[in-house]
């Protein structure tokens, strides 16, 4: 039995057997610690408390409430059951018409209704994963390369470039202008690249940007858009944090952009988005692919049948995001919502001591640790980190799985949890930070042995198990062994 | 300087026969490569709007790029998108898919609002039970929303991310029923389900998990037209066809099988696996035990995987017995880590919309990998929740199963007299939502051309919309795949009526 599986073992595909899907970095010992010891007021008050996973539930009582006044939206209760089996035998990749309309009607109140969407345009992908994914597919073929601004949603490298072949290229950048994209960088990478020989297809901007929070002023926009144009290479803006933004400045849609600019080539636009985010429903696995390329939308919309978006929810969908005054009012109030508890969070730091980022978009922030490093390096980082997992007990992300050229920034959720759990939260940071403090003050004898105790605490055993329904977000991405651009110290240390 | 002198004497006569001939030659070819490369690359710019399309908005588009792409980049032409792209975009040329875009145009037929309409024959759908459906949900949710059974909606349960290969409970839910589909024999672990959105992203999970690009898998025809899609477009794995024949009631032959296993060998292409449906589709007969076993013994033998479809096992009509591929491994010694099956509830319970399908395998390292793949192919949460219950539902299970048995052979009944009163005799089968009708004798010549003027004729002038045997790379021409569970028997005459015109129009 045991040769017999060794050789089925052989006949498997790379896709099964290699390490791209990038899971079995040590990366993942945050999730596992969260696993054997999740935080709960009552039950676990001295559990790890997540702040590593993106999911916005400040606002979900806005949409169970706007379902139980609406029974008909749902096919289950007496008032909608009649459209059940409608509902049910429906499987054209095209969508329900209102549904494309009314997701249409959203995206653009999103954006102030300063853009209008065409529905025939709409097109399904399996969350916005499948919806990254399905426009890669689309755009290029194996081996050639999409450009990505870091600090990056780490599972791009998975989700843009396991199945398809492509290589994600992140190129830096840094603290010194606020982590901001700027043309130089971009052209710079692009440049890089093509003395690679590296076919560059495109760039992909995240936008608000994950994990930096922040968005893309008008100016930049225009440089980046006016660059592929000038390039002939595709513009793919995932958009899924759109609206998350809580603060001014106010949000700049490529969509927006493109409108002012007659020159630009509509052909290389293209825009994911997703309900995630912004009103928070990952579970409805409801991701969109818009692009202004029609030969994009047709393939994409066939290709769309490997990640449809169920009918049942289809259905609902379509009903709730066409009440106009609903959406008004839950975007409104998510956004005062995610501004309270971005403003708590900053302020609380604050007070010990620590900043961020400022940002004005997104489901977190980015907090700057780096004076709190024994050395500005990756080991100095994931040091920080594992302390701050086993002895705070909070699960942040540390900027490496970003691909953050600076070591010490850290990305930490807010929109995930309740109010109290965030007094715990500020609490135990604020104990860490000024323990850390006295420390710091006596003499370097016992610093040593501080080191020591944390350095024991560094080996996490972690057993093979995967944890799947926290790998979501968070896996570094796997960047092509051939790729020119430096790799992060977390790729090579595992190589 | 060192080419014009040999030109010259090329020119006048001297030079010698080698450089009068490679000379010319070359220069030939070097320009044919200038002006291949000077024609831009793309020279249909925009493929013509589909009929289902509104067109004014994508037509205003249109022009306004087109001019842009003038502007900016001369001659070498438009936006490169991928490979894939430029062909998969391109109009559908598959008869299986222009019926169905033909009938999404004009609307269906209908008797009373659209009795000139197409009737659609050509989609495997179930509408005879939606009532039983409509009763349960009534019941079971009387009161509450989203299908979740406390008064009380937990959205947040909901709304949260979840394991992308499904919920354990549905998991567990889904073990049950498979059990009981398949064969109560049959113990199906929950441990070894990956849940995907639908069969369709099934089976590419499994292509890319089993096979790299290039490779390919042997398949028995004629074959479900999906699977060119599901296992060539993105995993880039090659459908060798295994020819099956009216003589043997379209039954796989292992010799057959054995052969084209040889061939592709020759040919340098690597097999790695043989994908059957069982209940076949578009034919509908059921594979025996015996021929099951041969073709687990042939897998051993060449060392490739069996991937067994079998999203119709809940869909008997006939007497025949059903035997599960899982039926077999568990009985017999054969190596339970080649062997993969794929379901879903599109057919058996008529929920194609929800977007629910199964990977079943006994291979560890396949169930890592798939489990891996569904995040790009999760089944939505609600959804989920909905169908727990459904499926745990043992007496409404039965019950549906019964009826929907019991009401599919009553139309299948009808439907096939019908068409052996106009002289349409059909293949025997007992599961699917279909017949497998021989037409034949309608065709002037053994050919696909005329096969498919056969089809043009049933769609256009008949108004009824079959999938043409060539579709399902049938190697007979003259099969037509009829799907009638669509339609009620009042419905069956009005369709046979239509057939028969185009029938007398063949014999005249």
């Amino acid at each position: 039995m045991g040769l017999e599986s060794e050789q089925s073992r052989l006949l498997l595909s790379k896709i099964a057997t290699s390490d791209r899907h990038g899971e079995n970095s040590p990366y993942f010992d945050g999730w596992k610690a969260y696993d054997r010891d999740p935080f709960h007021p009552t039950n676990n008050p001295q559990g790890v408390i997540q702040m590593g996973l993106a999911e916005n539930q400040l606002s979900l009582d806005l949409i169970e409430d706007w379902i139980r006044k609406n029974p008909k939206a749902s096919i289950c209760t007496a008032e909608g059951v009649n459209e059940f089996k409608n509902v049910a035998i429906f499987q054209d990749y095209h969508g329900f018409p209102e549904f494309r309309k009314a997701i249409a009607k959203f995206m653009s109140k999103v954006r102030g209704g300063r853009v209008t969407f065409d529905p025939e345009r709409i097109v399904m992908g399996g969350g916005a994963t499948g919806a990254n994914e399905l426009v890669t597919f689309c755009l290029a073929d194996p081996g050639d390369a999409f450009l990505v601004p870091s600090p990056c949603y780490p599972a791009f490298g998975r989700d843009l470039g396991w199945r398809t072949g492509v290589q994600v290229l992140p190129f830096q950048c840094d603290s010194s202008n606020g982590f901001q994209v700027t043309k130089k960088a971009l052209e710079a990478a692009y440049n890089k690249a093509r003395e690679n020989n590296i076919n560059v297809k495109g760039l992909i901007i995240t936008n608000p940007s994950n994990p930096l929070g922040t968005t893309l002023d008008r100016d930049t926009l225009v440089e980046l858009v006016s660059f592929i144009n000038e390039k002939n290479i595709h513009l793919v803006c995932d958009e899924i944090y759109a609206a998350t933004v809580f603060n001014s400045p106010n949000f700049v849609s490529v969509s927006e952009i493109i409108q002012d600019m007659e020159y630009v080539n509509r052909d290389l636009i293209h825009v994911v988005y997703s309900l995630s985010k912004d009103m928070g429903l990952p579970g409805f696995r409801v991701g969109i692919v818009y692009s202004y390329n029609d030969l994009v939308v047709q393939c994409a919309r066939k290709m769309s049948s490997f990640g449809l978006v169920s009918s049942q929810t289809q259905h609902l969908l379509a009903s709730m995001l066409s009440d106009e005054e609903f959406v008004e009012n839950f975007l409104k109030e998510s956004s005062k919502r995610l501004a309270k508890r971005y403003n708590t969070f900053t302020k609380g730091l604050e007070q010990v001591g620590i900043t961020c980022l400022k940002s004005n978009a997104g489901l977190f922030f980015w907090m700057d640790l780096r004076r709190l490093l024994k050395e500005q390096t990756i080991e100095g980082e994931m040091e920080l980190w594992r302390v701050i997992i086993n002895e705070v007990k909070l699960n942040v992300s540390p900027g490496s799985s970003f691909h953050c050229s600076e070591f010490g920034w850290f990305r930490v959720c807010f929109a995930n949890m309740d109010d109290e759990t965030v007094k715990v939260a500020l609490d135990r940071i604020r104990v860490f930070v000024c323990r850390g403090k006295e420390e710091d003050e006596q003499q370097q004898p016992a610093s040593t042995v501080n080191t020591k105790r944390w350095k024991t605490n560094l080996r996490l055993s972690f057993s093979s198990r995967r944890h799947d329904h926290q790998e979501g977000v968070m896996s570094p991405h796997m960047m092509s062994p051939h790729s020119p651009m430096p790799h992060s110290p977390l790729v090579r240390a595992r190589t | 300087m060192r080419l014009i002198v040999p030109l010259q004497g090329v020119v006048q006569g001297r030079g010698g026969l080698i450089l009068g001939s490679l000379i010319p030659c070359a220069l030939f070819y070097f320009l044919q490569v200038y002006l291949k490369r000077r024609r831009p690359r793309n020279p249909s710019l925009k493929p013509p709007p589909s009929p289902s399309h509104s067109s004014s908005n994508l037509v205003e588009l249109q022009r306004s790029s087109s001019r842009s792409n003038l502007s900016s980049r001369g001659s070498i032409g438009t936006v490169q998108v991928s490979s894939r792209a430029s062909s998969i975009a391109k109009p559908n040329d598959s008869p299986y898919y222009i019926g169905l875009d033909k009938v999404a145009a004009g609307g269906p037929y209908d008797r009373l609002d659209n009795p000139n309409g197409v009737i659609q024959l050509g989609l495997s759908e179930n509408r005879l039970c939606f009532d039983l459906i409509e009763k349960w949900v009534s019941e079971k949710f009387a009161g509450s929303i989203l299908g979740t059974e406390s008064g009380n909606l937990n959205i947040s349960g909901i709304a949260a991310y979840q394991p992308c290969d499904g919920l354990i409970e549905l998991k567990m839910a889904m073990a049950g029923f498979m059990s009981r589909i398949m064969g109560r024999s049959v113990s199906i672990d929950p441990s070894q389900i990956v849940l995907t959105s639908g069969a369709t992203p099934a089976i590419e999970i499994l292509s890319f998990c089993l096979a790299d690009q290039g490779n390919a898998f042997l398949v028995p025809t004629p074959y479900y037209p999906g699977f060119d899609r599901d296992v060539r477009w993105r995993p880039g794995v090659e459908l060798i066809p295994i020819h099956c024949r009216s003589t043997d009631n379209f039954t796989l032959n292992i010799t057959v099988l054995d052969q084209a296993f040889t061939q592709a060998k020759k040919r340098g292409v690597k097999v790695r696996g043989i994908l059957i449906s069982n209940p076949a589709n578009p034919v509908g007969n059921l594979l025996s035990r015996e021929t099951i076993c041969s073709i687990l013994e042939f897998a051993q033998e060449k060392n490739i995987h069996v991937i067994s479809d079998e999203i119709f096992a809940g869909s008997i009509y006939g007497s025949e017995e059903f035997v599960s591929m899982a039926e077999i491994i568990e009985a017999e010694d054969f190596d339970k880590n080649r062997v993969h099956i794929i379901y879903g509830l599109s057919k058996d319970l008529s929920l194609p919309g929800f977007r629910v399908g199964v990977i079943y395998s006994h291979n560890e390292v396949v169930l890592a990998a798939a489990k891996r793949l569904t995040r790009f192919s999760s089944i939505s949460a609600p959804t989920q929740q909905l169908i727990i219950p459904m499926i745990l539902d043992t007496k409404f299970i039965e019950e549906y199963i019964e009826t929907s048995r019991r009401r599919t052979r009553h139309m299948y009944e009808i439907f096939v007299a019908g068409l052996n009163q106009i002289g349409i005799k059909c293949a025997k089968s007992s599961a699917g939502f279909y017949c497998w009708a021989d037409m034949r004798g309608l065709i002037p010549s053994y050919s696909e051309k005329d096969e498919l003027e056969l089809w043009d004729k049933l769609l256009n002038v008949a108004k009824i919309n079959v999938t043409p045997g060539s579709a399902c790379h049938c190697i007979e021409p003259g099969w037509f795949r009829c799907c009638f569970t669509t339609l009620t028997a009042d419905d069956i005459p009005v369709v046979i009526d239509r057939i028969q015109r185009v029938v007398e129009t063949c014999k005249s």
